[in-house]
């Protein structure tokens, strides 16, 4: 049994007069002990209202309806009144955010905001609670973290918040750890640094965390398992690795073709997927992405497909996948890679008369496939 | 490349907005030095592109070159005409040789206005086109060049996507027949599937019309992909610039190896392989930047002498212009890079002086 399980997950969005959204659409995703589990794509797919929803932290409104369940360690998450979830969160499940500042208190030291997490989950209080909070800080990496802690968070940067809100979340040492965007609002030499926080925490204390994203650069050097969410459900589910390599679902591939890597050359055309989002077909007449999709066919149209299990633990939800053996995984992705590549085989970028096509990838030893 | 092929230059501008404190009088306490001595030429018919984290100044320098900042010092030299001098009048016609696009197409797009105004508004400004017919001919050739319908023309912004509206903001750039446009983070607002249509459009836009570029943004990804020569600032200046696949394969300058190695790649291969070279701390304010080397205080190759009391000046070293002090003992690896404790940083304007706070702050609570 997972640690986390979600399972069917709908959440739907209705205002007088209008039409009701379906933001999330049967999402399903499993996420084990100690594991880091992707939840990627694009804007509006979900992703947000996926993590809120098994936090429970939408709006208790007459106009917002959750169906589906979320089962943490046996208990599920969203049948749980008030007060059982408020002890769950913070000391088992813990979330960040991308914008630190807006789930930062402006008019308390951070100090106290840390401390209050001790005292109310660890049961911490005065010097000790303050010694911890330091130490906290200082885990994540703020200098000087006796002072920070008396400090108010418009005083740090937004790296810093980032880190402050990090050390809340991780002062329990929770189970489950679900970041949504932490970096995107951060610059790039700032979020290498927040990406190698998580994961060291992650390693260090086996805490899941489920990290939610747009960036597949993030996903590929970070993530297990990666779950593609479109229009609300989970397309493609797979390990990091054949995902990036064997994309199935023509989503992802389209994805992977869309993205210009640092290591390709200048004058290669990207492949976007054409329209946009907003070109949707409901799930239930059948594939949400069939207006986009260039391997669209008859079967696709009329009733949602189904998800296909293969043998090696993938799953996909579509009738006419990329093929596997002479994979299509975008023209950027076969323009570096100079030769097929096998599953099990060398990867490209290893052959060792290959020159190295970012600084710095030469000499790191060769680490052995992970299963 | 002789010197008449470009477009654009350059030289040691200075961008310096004053920072007032008072309440009923202004007082210049100080100066942020948005940006402070930059160099740069654009070839004619190629893509300049500007890297940089946030608040280094490319967007005020791509404003600057435009002239829709006043710079404070330097010179702009336009197809032979130096602008900072130049008079309103003469300006203003200059003007629809240089275009804008910018991040968020709904904020620069007027959402009271149908397509159709927002292109022929441009036309009549600048004078362009015989009559409505000839505007009408004009303004259908650019929707086609950035593949918009014709029926958009009578549509408004808030009824198109976002990679939409971003081609109606190109296509407002583009009526006017441009040869330089300055793409201040064109494709950040939008989803990677559509940033890639877009950066595609950009690609063939130039191909066809023989465009030039200045392209900012802080996705070196994007920039990389379609730049021909790449500079990367850092609090107000460049530290290094060279010819796109250079800077990739042989970075010179301490933070441009940081920044490389930085940006996630989509492959876990090469996720898995590379080294990082993180760097300590936050990027210091640029109104009170570090003296000497600007980067000294984050430099993981720092060293005792002239880093930090000399400011490097922007030096040639092969194709590459780096502006480090050491840049060829790192290269060549005479040098090693050393753990670099981090400082703290303050956000611009807050923190820094009591008197600004509008939080309850405790006296002495920092450094
Ligand atoms: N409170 C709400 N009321 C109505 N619709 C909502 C509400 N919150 C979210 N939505 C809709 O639900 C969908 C999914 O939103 P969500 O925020 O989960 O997207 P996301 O995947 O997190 O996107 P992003 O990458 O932009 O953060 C969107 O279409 C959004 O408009
Ligand atoms: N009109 C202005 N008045 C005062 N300061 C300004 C003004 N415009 C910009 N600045 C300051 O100048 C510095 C550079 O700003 P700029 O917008 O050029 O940065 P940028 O590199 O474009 O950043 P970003 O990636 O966030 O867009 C920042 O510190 C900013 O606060
Ligand atoms: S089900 Fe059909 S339309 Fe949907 S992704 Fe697969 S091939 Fe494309
Ligand atoms: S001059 Fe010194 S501090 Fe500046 S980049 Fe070079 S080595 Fe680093
Ligand atoms: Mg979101
Ligand atoms: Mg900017």
């Amino acid at each position: 049994m997972a640690l986390l399980e979600v399972d069917d997950l709908c959440v739907t969005f209705s205002r007088r007069g209008q039409r009701p959204v379906r933001a999330v659409d049967g999402v399903s995703f499993s996420v084990d002990a100690g594991e880091v589990v992707g939840l990627v794509g694009e804007s509006g797919c979900g992703k947000s209202v996926t993590s809120l929803a098994v936090m429970g932290l939408l709006p208790r409104q007459p106009g917002v309806r959750v169906d589906g369940k979320a089962v943490f360690d046996g208990t599920d998450l969203l049948q749980l009144d008030d007060r059982s979830r408020r002890d769950i969160r913070g000391r088992d499940v813990a979330m960040i955010f991308q914008d630190p500042l807006s789930s930062l208190n402006p008019v308390i030291p951070i100090g106290l905001q840390v401390t209050e997490v001790l005292t109310r989950h660890r049961g911490m209080r005065g010097a000790a609670a303050g010694e911890e909070a330091a130490r906290l800080l200082d885990r994540v990496g703020i200098p000087d973290p006796k002072r920070r802690l008396k400090e108010y968070p418009h005083q740090l940067s937004g790296g810093m918040r980032q880190r402050a809100l990090i050390a809340m979340a991780v002062a329990c040492k929770p189970r489950l750890l679900i970041a949504d965007e932490p970096t995107t609002a951060l610059d790039v030499t700032i979020q290498a640094q927040i990406l190698e926080l998580l994961k060291e925490l992650v390693r260090d204390s086996g805490t899941a965390l489920v990290m939610i994203t747009h960036d597949l650069g993030v996903v590929a050097g970070l993530c297990d398992t990666v779950n593609v969410l479109y229009a609300g459900r989970v397309v493609e589910t797979a390990r990091r690795r054949p995902l990036f390599r064997q994309p199935r679902h023509p989503y992802t591939v389209g994805l992977l073709g869309s993205v210009p890597r640092l290591d390709a050359g200048r004058g290669e055309r990207l492949n976007p997927i054409p329209g946009s989002v907003r070109d949707v077909l409901p799930w239930p007449d059948g594939c949400a992405f069939a207006p986009r999709c260039s391997r669209r066919i008859d079967e696709c149209v009329g009733e949602p497909p189904d998800l296909v299990l293969t043998h090696d633990g993938r799953s996909y939800r579509c009738v006419n996948p990329a093929p596997l053996p002479g994979v299509t995984p975008g023209a950027d992705i076969r323009a570096t890679a100079p030769t097929e590549v096998e599953p099990g085989s060398v990867p490209a970028q290893a052959v060792p008369d290959d020159p190295p096509t970012v600084p710095g990838l030469g000499p790191a030893p060769r680490e052995e496939e992970k299963p | 490349m002789t010197d008449n092929d470009i477009l654009v230059e350059v030289r040691d501008l200075k961008v310096h907005f004053p920072i007032t404190r008072g309440v009923i009088f202004d007082r210049t306490v100080g100066h942020v030095k948005a940006v402070d001595g930059v160099d740069l030429r654009i070839p004619r018919g190629k893509t300049y592109g500007l890297v940089g984290e946030s608040g280094c100044g490319k967007s005020t320098l791509g404003r600057a070159l435009l002239q829709l900042t006043p710079p404070t010092g330097g010179e702009v030299v336009f197809d032979g005409v130096e602008l900072t001098t130049l008079p309103a009048g003469r300006l203003r016609t200059m003007r629809r040789r240089m275009q804008m696009i910018f991040q968020d197409p709904m904020s620069s797009l007027d959402p009271r206005q149908n397509v159709e105004s927002i292109l022929t508004e441009g036309l009549q400004t600048h004078g362009i086109g015989t009559d409505r017919d000839d505007r009408r001919r004009i303004i259908g050739e650019t929707l086609d060049a950035v593949g918009l319908p014709r029926w958009a023309l009578s549509r408004y912004p808030h009824e198109f996507s976002g990679g939409q509206r971003q081609r109606i903001g190109i296509a407002r750039a583009l009526v006017l027949g441009p040869e330089l446009i300055v793409a201040d983070e064109p494709v950040s607002a939008l989803d990677v599937s559509i940033q890639a249509q877009v950066v595609n459009l950009l690609d063939e836009l130039q191909d066809s019309l023989g465009l030039t570029y200045l392209v900012i943004a802080h996705d070196l990804a994007v920039v990389r992909h379609i730049s021909d020569v790449v500079g990367v600032m850092y609090l107000g200046a460049l530290v290094e610039e060279a010819p796109g696949d250079r800077l990739y394969s042989e970075p010179l300058h301490p933070y441009t190896r940081a920044l490389m190695s930085a940006v996630p790649v989509p492959d876990p291969d090469v996720e898995d392989r590379r080294e990082r070279i993180l760097l300590a701390g936050d990027l210091p304010s640029p109104a009170n930047p570090p003296p000497g080397c600007r980067f000294h205080t984050r430099c993981p190759w720092a060293q005792p002498t002239r880093c930090a009391d000399e400011r490097p000046a922007l030096r040639e070293i092969g194709a590459s212009r780096v502006a480090c002090h050491w840049a060829e003992q790192i290269a060549s690896g005479e040098l090693r890079p050393h753990a670099v404790r981090a400082e703290v940083v303050r956000p611009e304007g807050e923190g820094e002086t009591p008197g600004v706070v509008s939080a309850p702050t405790e006296p002495g609570s920092y450094v």
